[in-house]
């Protein structure tokens, strides 16, 4: 596309960008700070996980976007066809052909491979922000690991709802030293955090910060010793491909009552379809 | 027979500390030492500078001069480093902060400054030992329960938040939530200030049960003499930034030296 530089931002940007992430990946888990740009789409569309992608993206790589784990929804289908306009490469929705995968809200079912990276919009990246509104002192405290007050909002869920309630951006420890905001997927997704053989980058456009997983990192959910760290679980299968094993989204389909189980991983749904039949 | 111990190791020491926000403003040149096992008053009135005296001594601003030497002896050191000696202000931050966190404790004058509003009660007990990284729920919880029956709270409201809770009780939790890690010293910014004269004196009582079951040292903060007198072992009257007058503290009131202590013993109100 005329009159843009490769992937929308310049080149310089991008160099800042990957500085930045460098540095993320240098310090697993640490909020490196970076300067954002504006980009083509408001704030909380993805704006921090577009940023990293375009300054990652290279002329051969495939781009896969989900969002909700769906590759059809408006979030995903516009950042892709974004992508396709100012980069000209080449997209999919496969999980075990892409190279780069921005992602919103979930990691795919596929198992990743080493050489993939996984790239999340984050809205807000910093853990500690919903007991401590001053930014200096959220620094601090992660400087100095006092990580005390992030089982008090764990204390908190069970002394209200008798276990922990928090389902998503569910706190986790990178490396066994920084505690992490995993960007707003489900806990379920929490285990494929550990030990991940893809890379994963944190964008968060808003508020300008960006953070990473290198593969193979030990990340662990927070917890107590007698309420350990549970995912969620289904009484239902998937009504399309039957699984057992996957995140399911309730979707209604009628006013009368009516309603489905399904993957929100469509990939994973039709591939596992495509299998079967 | 054994033999009681009348020279209290001393806990802390304060040399020469002066901070000064212009001249007259704050605390200058104060020198004394603080003994196991003591509680040490700090009486005057507003802008005499005795809370800038209480935050300098607890870590919290840095002074223009002077030390504050905090000693351990054997067997007290929580991370048991093996360091007898440490001062505060030649530490870095990260330590000075672990030192608030495990060993030492402050009761603000308004709870709403030492309690977390949007947390329930339970929660804000636990959070010392939650940062002291104890990781069971159910231990917690007994403990937080143990805590408020020890404060005269109702224990059924462990999962109420602080806001619902009056001025006394909120104070009540504050001190429940310092007290919990069992700190070795205290400090005390006017922990009575703000409340009605009957709801003090419940928790002056109380205050007074803990200090001496716990063997707490305590640096309280205060304009009000009535509570020195209760609380407070040793008295130091201070005016304009410095110490104007130092002694046991029925010694200072009933028999005071200095003109501005005589001016503030008689100035007492009784009904």
């Amino acid at each position: 596309m005329d009159g843009y530089n490769f992937a929308y931002l310049d080149e310089q940007t991008k160099r800042m960008i990957r500085r930045a992430l460098l540095k993320g990946v240098a310090i697993p888990g640490y909020q490196v700070p970076f300067g954002g740009r504006e980009m083509p789409m408001p704030y909380g569309w993805g704006t921090g996980g577009v940023q990293l992608t375009a300054s990652i993206l290279g002329a051969d790589d495939i781009l896969k976007v989900i969002d909700q784990g769906a590759d059809d929804t408006t979030n995903a289908v516009s950042i892709r066809h974004f992508f396709q306009r100012v980069a000209g490469v080449e997209t999919t929705t496969a999980t075990t052909a892409a190279d780069v995968i921005q992602t919103r809200h979930r990691i795919p079912e596929t198992l990743l491979r080493a050489g993939q990276i996984l790239v999340f919009q984050v809205p807000i990246p910093e853990p500690l922000r919903f007991i401590e509104p001053s930014e200096q002192e959220t620094r601090l405290m992660h400087a100095l690991e006092e990580y005390g007050v992030m089982h008090v909002k764990l204390y908190e869920d069970i002394a209200r709802y008798g276990h922990i309630a928090t389902t998503y951006a569910y706190p986790v420890k990178v490396d066994g030293r920084y505690v992490m905001d995993p960007s707003p997927i489900p806990k379920f997704d929490n285990p494929k955090l550990d030990g991940n053989p893809a890379l994963m980058l944190f964008g968060a456009g808003r508020e300008k910060r960006l953070y990473a997983i290198p593969p193979y990192t030990r990340v662990e959910s927070l917890d107590f010793e007698d309420h350990p760290f549970e995912v969620q679980t289904w009484e239902h299968t998937c009504a399309l491909c039957g699984s057992d094993h996957s995140y399911l989204d309730e979707v209604i389909t009628d006013d009368k009552g009516g309603r489905m189980f399904v993957c929100s991983d469509t990939d994973y749904c039709q591939t596992r379809r495509g299998e079967v039949a | 027979m054994k033999k009681p111990v009348l020279e209290r190791p001393v806990l802390l020491d304060v040399q020469d500390i002066t901070r000064l926000y212009g001249p007259g403003k704050g605390c200058e040149a104060i020198d004394f030492q603080l003994h196991a096992g003591e509680v040490l008053g700090i009486v005057g009135e507003s802008g005499s500078g005795k809370s800038t005296l209480l935050r300098v001594l607890a870590g919290l601003e840095a002074p223009d001069a002077g030390r504050v030497i905090y000693r351990r002896h054997a067997g007290e050191d929580v991370l048991d480093r093996g360091e007898a000696e440490l001062d505060l202000y030649a530490i870095g931050e990260a330590r000075r902060r672990e030192l608030l966190r495990l060993e030492w404790g402050l009761v603000h004058q308004n709870p709403r400054d030492g309690l977390r509003m949007g947390v329930s009660a339970g929660a804000n007990i636990g959070e010392r030992l939650m940062a002291q990284g104890q990781r069971h729920y159910g231990q917690l919880r007994e403990t937080g329960q143990a805590w408020m029956h020890q404060v005269e709270l109702d224990p059924g409201r462990i999962d109420d938040a602080p806001r619902t809770f009056s001025g006394g009780m909120q104070q009540r939790l504050q001190i429940a939530r310092t007290l919990v890690t069992r700190p070795r010293l205290v400090f005390m910014d006017e922990p009575t200030g703000g409340l009605d004269v009957s709801v003090q004196a419940r928790l002056l009582d109380m205050l007074r049960t803990l200090v001496r079951q716990m063997g707490l040292s305590v640096v309280l903060v205060t304009h009000d003499l009535a509570v020195a007198r209760l609380l407070a072992h040793r008295l130091m009257v201070m005016r304009r930034g410095q110490v104007v007058e130092t002694g046991l503290t029925d010694q200072i009131l009933d028999d005071p030296q200095h003109e501005y202590t005589q001016l503030l013993v008689s100035s007492v109100l009784t009904p």
